[in-house]
């Protein structure tokens, strides 16, 4: 009997407690735990997603309704003074708000009332200026939307819908 | 107090198949016996001699396995093979110098004594040891076989060139302290026909 025992003897050993053997019970008891692990994990992360979800954002004032004309388009930012948005006042008087953040790469939309579109100069794509959905161009995400209360007299933003 | 051991005094066995009967009982394997109760000069003697399986520390049944069907356990038992793993190629047959494991055609697998694993690890006595009524099988401990027994109990035994260590103990006479058996190399009975088997009982019944 040779001293020394080959390499493959170390997967085949002849002893049990040398052996990597697991039975079908084991298995299942580790499919099964394992399954019910990555469950409840599952359920912990979204309610912890849940129960922290981001507060409202606050309501601001953006521009009394007199001083926005049908067919014109007013900047301003929401909901921090790093966010900007366009504001859009179309020919029938409905106001829609979006970010004026190309879904592309970034650029600044223009409001243009000819076509009633948002464009984006810098690859010309292009945004419905009524939902924000992309029509020409690279963009294949919509602009993310500002809801546009009217409190009284005034135009007040109360949040965002990507 | 050591632990519990077995022990083969092949002198005290009566030939009475006691522990092949209660062999046979256990569910695993039943209607088939694992000990093998083998007859010594068979013409001139009536002595028997069991043989259970001797659990070596380095089982070559299981070295020479092929199919790593033949696995000892922590507390050094050969189990049987692997219902699964055996192949029935039959090499642990020819491999065990004790003539332990042999093949059932019936179940195309080979079965060999695994000292009643069942019964053993729950700290209970084999099936064999339990009904022996002569103590040639007792599973004890050294201290009361010292105790009760003539002779040395040794598990060391030399099969021409090569060492064998076992887990079961053979009684054999005091000043022996390994058991020895001489190897006839299988060339020379091939260069000159050996002498008719004087004890070969089924040769001698169709001479008749």
């Amino acid at each position: 009997m040779a001293d020394e025992r080959p390499r493959w003897r170390e997967d085949f050993p002849v002893r049990w407690d040398e052996d990597n053997y697991m039975t079908r019970r084991e298995l299942a008891k580790f499919l099964t735990l394992g399954s019910g692990l990555l469950a409840s994990v599952n359920i912990l992360i979204a309610s912890i997603g849940v129960a922290n979800r981001a507060p409202a954002l606050p309501a601001r004032r953006i521009a009394s309704a007199d001083d926005v004309a049908p067919g014109t388009s007013l900047l301003f930012r929401y909901p921090t003074g790093d966010d900007p948005c366009i504001l859009v006042c179309n020919a029938d008087g409905r106001i829609d708000a979006f970010s004026q953040v190309c879904t592309h790469l970034s650029c600044a939309v223009v409001h243009r009332p000819g076509d009633d579109v948002l464009a984006c100069p810098c690859h010309k794509g292009s945004f419905s200026a009524r939902e924000g959905l992309p029509l020409a161009g690279p963009p294949t995400r919509r602009l993310p939307r500002i809801t546009i209360e009217r409190r009284g007299a005034d135009l007040v933003a109360t949040g965002v819908e990507v | 107090m050591s632990e519990l051991a077995f022990f083969i005094d092949y002198s005290r066995c009566i030939g009475c198949q006691a522990c092949v009967q209660a062999c046979e009982e256990c569910d695993t394997h039943r209607g088939r016996s694992l000990i093998h109760l083998e007859t010594i000069e068979r013409r001139d003697s009536v002595q028997t001699a069991p043989q259970v399986c001797m659990h070596c520390e380095d089982p070559i049944c299981a070295q020479v396995c092929p199919a790593d069907a033949i696995k000892q356990t922590a507390e050094g038992v050969v189990q049987s093979s692997l219902k699964p793993r055996c192949i029935g190629c039959s090499n642990c047959v020819l491999a065990c110098p004790f003539g332990v494991p042999k093949y059932d055609a019936d179940v195309d697998q080979m079965m060999k004594c695994d000292m009643c694993y069942d019964r053993t690890s729950t700290g209970r006595r084999p099936m064999c040891a339990t009904v022996c009524p002569s103590g040639a099988l007792a599973f004890t401990t050294i201290e009361e076989i010292m105790r009760t027994r003539q002779g040395r109990a040794v598990n060391d035994w030399q099969f021409g060139d090569q060492q064998v260590r076992t887990k079961v103990f053979v009684l054999v006479p005091t000043e022996a302290t390994r058991v020895n058996l001489s190897v006839i190399p299988l060339s020379s009975l091939r260069r000159s026909r050996p002498a008719p088997d004087p004890y070969d009982v089924a040769a001698l019944l169709e001479a008749d």
